[in-house]
C-alpha cells in the first residue's frame, strides 16, 4: 500500500498530543451528558423548577408560620393512577382555602383493588410551576414507598405550607390558587412498564 | 513535477524521483476499502452522500405525494410492501417512519458526509498545504463508520418498531414514544445507527483539529487560513462538544429501553423533559454544524467570482467562533412550549436573537465583497448568491421563531418546517452545489457544462421555493408538521408545495446529467479555472491534485496576506 510519506517524528508526537486532548474533550462531554442526569435533579430541587415542591424541616415551618400575614389561598389536590396501576386513588378534599405561611394537613385515600400485594410510590409537583419553590412540605407519603395488601385502604397525610415569601414574588402575582397533583406509579414499574419483547 | 505547483519547485529536491512516487496508486480494494488518503476519502463520502441524498430525497418524494391530496392515499401500500399489515394504524406508523427516516439520512448521512466529510477532507489538508490528515487510518475508520451508521438505520426500516415495521420516533427520538412508546428492535437499530454515525463524526473532528493546529504550511498562521479552514475548524469543535451529549443521551434512551434504567421515566424519578433538553443541546449546535462548513465555502467562492478578498475576514472567522459559542446555549428555544417559565423563555428568546448579529455580520460581509467587485456569473457564483438570498429568508424566519410568545402559536406546525427547509434544503443544500460545482474541476480534472448547472440552479430555484414558501402560510394557518393527512382547507397550498417537489425533482435530473457528460465528454480542468480570483493553494497544484500533494511543503511568507496564498515567484 502507498501512503504519503511519514511526518516527521516530532510532527507525529505533537499529532497524538493534540489528537489526545481533542479526545479528552469528547468523553468529557460525554461525563458530563451523564452528570446532567443528577445535577438536573438538583436544580429542579434547588430551584422548584418546573412545579417541583420545596422539603421543609420544622424551623423553616416555624419561621414560616411567624412571618404569616393572615392572607389566604386555595390549594386545590389532584390524583392520578398511573397507568396499569390497580389502585384507586383520590384526594379526600378537593380544595382546601389556607393561610399563607401556615401549615395545613391534606389526606388523600388510596386502595388496593388488585389481588397482590404491591408497591407504589408516587411522584409530584405543583401548578403553576412558578409556585413549586413556595410549596413547602414537612411531611408527605410522596417521600417513601407505600405498600398495599390486596383490597387494604389507607389514608395517607400531606403536611405542607405556603412559603409567605410568594407574596413579594412578581411572578406569583395573580395566582389564586396552586394545584398539588400526584400520580401514584408502580414501585417496581421500570421493569414492568418497560417494552418486552413480545413481537 | 506533479507534487507541487510550479512556483514551488524551487523548494523540491530535484536529486529524487518524486514524480513516480507522488502518482503511484494502490490497487483497485486497497485503495478504496483501505483507504487512508484524504482525497480518495473525501470522494468516497461525496459519493456516500450523494446516494444517502438520492435515499432522504425520494423518501420526500414518498411524503409530498401522500401530502398532495386530503385523506390517506399510498400509506397503506406502503405499509404492506414494507411487510406490516394495511390497516390504519400501521399506515400512520409508516407515516411516522418516513418523516424519521427522511429527517436522520439527510441530516447524518447527506448533509454531515458531504460538508465534513467530503469537502472538508478534501479541500481542509490542500488548503493549508498539508500532505494529508494528521491521522489517515482513523480517517478510514471515520468513513465506515458512518456507511455502518447509514446501513443500521435501513436495517431498522425491515424490523418491528411498535406499530409496524421501523422507528416511527422522529429524528428527535423523544421519549416516553422512543422509550415505551415504541416496542420492538427497529427503534435500537436508529438508535445504534446514531452511534455509529456519531463516532465516526467525533473521530473525524479530532482528525480535523489536530490537521488543523499542527500541520500547517510553514507560515500559514491561523490569520492567514482560509475561511473554509476556518469554518471546518469551528465546525469540529461543535462536533467534539455537541456529539457525545447526544451518545449520552441516546445511551440512556437504549438503559431505559432495554434494562429497565428510568433515565426519562417518571415511575421512577425520571424526566422526559430531561431528555429534550440533552437532545437540544447537540441538536441547535448540530445546525450549526449543518451550515458552518456551508458559510466557509460561500466565503472562497464569494471572494473568487467577486476578485476581491473577503470583506472583513477578522469578523467572517469570529463571527462563526460567536455563532459557535452562543449556538451551545440557546438550545431551549426548541422547547418553548414543555412548560418552561416566563423568565426562562426570555432568555432564550433574548441569547437566540444574539445569534442574529454574527449571522448578520457574514451576510453583511459577503455583500460587501461583492459591492465594487469584478463580478462573473460562474455556476458557482449563482448558487451561492441563491445561498445569501434564501438563507437569508430561513433566517428572518429564525427570528421569528426565537420569540417565546410567537412560538407558543407555531411550535410544531409547518412554518417551522418552512424555516428549517429554508436554512438547510436551501441554505446548506445551495451551499453543497455552490462548492461541488466550484471544487468538481479541481477533484474530477473535468470541466462541467456551465450551461446545464445554470439550468440545475434555476429550476432548482424555483422548485424548492414552490415546495417550502406555501409552507409558511400552511404553518401560520394552523398545519401541524408530521402529519399525513389534513382538512380540505389546505388542499390548495399543500398541492402546490407537492408541484413544487416535483420541478425540484426533475432539476436534479441536470445535475447527474452534469456530472456524467462532464466525466465522459468534459473538457479538460486546468490547475485553476476560474481565473485570478481563486488564490488559495488548492489552485496551485494539478486537476487532479496528485495522489499525494506537497511532499516539499508550500511555504507562506510575510508577503502573503489572508487571501492570496500563490507563491510569489508569479
Amino acid at each position: 500500500m502507498a501512503s504519503a510519506a511519514p511526518a516527521s517524528p516530532e510532527t507525529a508526537r505533537s499529532n497524538l498530543r493534540t489528537g489526545a486532548f481533542a479526545f479528552a474533550g469528547a468523553l468529557a462531554m460525554l461525563g458530563l451528558g451523564y452528570a446532567s442526569v443528577p445535577l438536573y435533579r438538583l436544580f429542579c430541587q434547588v430551584t422548584g423548577f418546573g412545579g417541583t415542591t420545596m422539603v421543609a424541616s420544622e424551623s423553616k415551618a416555624a419561621a414560616a408560620a411567624a412571618a404569616a400575614t393572615g392572607q389566604t389561598i386555595s390549594i386545590r389536590f389532584d390524583a392520578t393512577s398511573a397507568m396499569g396501576m390497580p389502585w384507586t386513588f383520590a384526594p379526600s378534599q378537593a380544595t382546601d382555602t389556607v393561610t399563607i405561611g401556615e401549615r395545613d394537613i391534606a389526606t388523600y385515600v388510596a386502595r388496593n383493588d388488585s389481588e397482590h400485594t404491591i408497591t407504589g410510590v408516587a411522584t409530584f409537583n405543583v401548578t403553576p410551576e412558578q409556585a413549586g419553590k413556595y410549596f413547602n412540605k414537612v411531611q408527605c407519603f410522596c417521600f417513601t414507598e407505600q405498600t398495599l395488601a390486596p383490597g387494604q385502604e389507607v389514608t395517607m397525610p400531606v403536611l405542607y405550607f405556603v412559603d409567605p415569601a410568594m407574596l413579594e414574588d412578581p411572578n406569583m402575582k395573580g395566582v389564586e390558587q396552586i394545584t398539588l397533583s400526584y400520580t401514584f406509579h408502580r414501585a417496581e414499574a421500570p421493569q414492568d412498564a418497560a417494552p418486552k419483547r413480545s413481537n | 513535477m506533479a507534487t507541487t505547483a510550479e512556483g514551488f519547485d524551487i523548494h523540491q529536491d530535484h536529486g529524487h524521483d518524486t514524480h513516480d512516487h507522488a502518482d503511484h496508486k494502490p490497487g483497485f480494494f486497497a485503495r478504496w476499502f483501505m483507504s487512508t488518503n484524504h482525497k480518495d476519502i473525501g470522494t468516497m463520502y461525496l459519493i456516500f452522500a450523494i446516494i444517502a441524498g438520492i435515499v432522504g430525497g425520494a423518501i420526500s418524494g414518498i411524503m409530498r405525494v401522500e401530502l398532495q391530496e386530503p385523506g390517506i392515499q399510498y400509506l397503506q401500500w406502503w405499509a404492506e410492501f414494507m411487510g406490516g399489515g394495511n390497516d390504519l394504524n400501521t399506515a400512520l406508523h409508516m407515516w411516522n417512519v418516513f418523516i424519521t427516516a427522511h429527517g436522520l439520512i439527510m441530516v447524518f448521512f447527506m448533509v454531515m458526509p458531504a460538508m465534513i466529510g467530503g469537502f472538508g477532507n478534501w479541500f481542509v489538508p490542500l488548503m493549508i498545504g498539508a500532505p494529508d490528515m494528521a491521522f489517515p487510518r482513523m480517517n478510514n475508520v471515520s468513513f465506515w463508520l458512518t456507511v455502518a451508521g447509514f446501513v443500521s438505520l435501513l436495517f431498522s426500516l425491515f424490523v418491528p418498531g411498535g406499530t409496524g415495521p421501523g422507528a416511527g420516533t422522529g429524528w428527535t427520538v423523544y421519549a416516553p414514544l422512543s422509550t415505551s412508546g415504541s416496542v420492538g428492535p427497529a427503534v435500537d437499530f436508529a438508535i445504534f445507527s446514531l452511534h455509529l454515525a456519531g463516532a465516526g463524526s467525533i473521530l473525524g473532528a479530532t482528525n480535523f483539529i489536530t490537521t488543523i493546529f499542527n500541520m500547517r504550511a510553514p507560515g500559514m498562521t491561523l490569520h492567514k487560513m482560509p475561511l473554509f479552514v476556518w469554518s471546518v475548524l469551528v465546525t469540529a469543535f461543535l462536533l467534539l462538544l455537541a456529539l457525545p451529549v447526544l451518545a449520552a443521551a441516546i445511551t440512556m434512551l437504549l438503559t431505559d429501553r432495554n434494562f429497565g434504567t428510568t433515565f426519562f421515566n417518571p415511575a421512577g424519578g425520571g424526566d422526559p423533559v430531561l431528555y429534550q433538553h440533552l437532545f437540544w443541546f447537540f441538536g441547535h449546535p448540530e445546525v450549526y454544524i449543518m451550515i458552518l462548513p456551508g458559510f466557509g465555502m460561500i466565503s472562497q467562492i464569494i471572494a473568487t467570482f467577486s476578485k476581491k478578498p473577503v470583506f472583513g475576514y477578522l469578523g467572517m472567522a469570529y463571527a462563526m467562533v460567536a455563532i459557535g459559542v452562543v449556538g451551545f446555549i440557546v438550545w431551549a428555544h426548541h422547547m418553548y412550549t414543555v412548560g418552561l417559565d416566563v423568565n426562562t423563555k426570555m432568555y432564550f428568546t433574548a441569547a437566540t436573537m444574539v445569534i442574529a448579529v454574527p449571522t448578520g455580520v457574514k451576510i453583511f460581509s459577503w455583500i460587501a465583497t461583492m459591492w465594487g467587485g469584478s463580478l462573473s456569473f460562474k455556476s458557482p457564483m449563482v448558487w451561492s448568491m441563491g445561498f445569501i438570498f434564501l438563507f437569508t429568508v430561513g433566517g428572518v424566519t429564525g427570528v421569528v421563531l426565537a420569540n417565546g410568545g410567537i412560538d407558543d402559536n407555531l411550535h410544531d406546525t409547518y412554518y417551522v418546517v418552512a424555516h428549517f427547509h429554508y436554512v438547510l434544503s436551501m441554505g446548506a443544500v445551495f451551499s453543497m452545489f455552490a462548492g461541488f460545482y466550484y471544487w468538481f474541476p479541481k477533484m474530477s480534472g473535468r470541466m462541467h457544462s456551465e450551461f446545464l448547472s445554470h439550468i440545475h440552479f434555476w429550476t432548482f430555484f424555483v422548485g424548492v421555493n414552490v415546495i417550502f414558501f406555501p409552507q409558511h402560510f400552511l404553518g401560520m394557518q394552523g398545519m401541524p408538521r408530521r402529519y399525513p393527512d389534513y382538512p380540505e382547507a389546505y388542499h390548495f397550498w399543500h398541492q402546490i408545495s407537492s408541484y413544487g417537489y416535483y420541478i425540484m425533482a426533475g432539476s436534479m435530473l441536470f445535475f447527474f446529467v452534469n456530472i456524467l457528460y462532464a466525466l465522459v465528454a468534459g473538457k479538460k480542468a486546468e490547475a485553476n479555472p476560474w481565473g485570478e480570483g481563486a488564490t488559495t493553494l488548492e489552485w496551485t497544484l494539478p486537476s487532479p491534485p496528485p495522489y499525494h500533494q506537497f511532499e516539499t511543503l508550500p511555504v507562506i511568507t510575510d508577503a502573503h496576506d489572508y487571501h492570496d496564498h500563490r507563491p510569489a515567484t508569479a
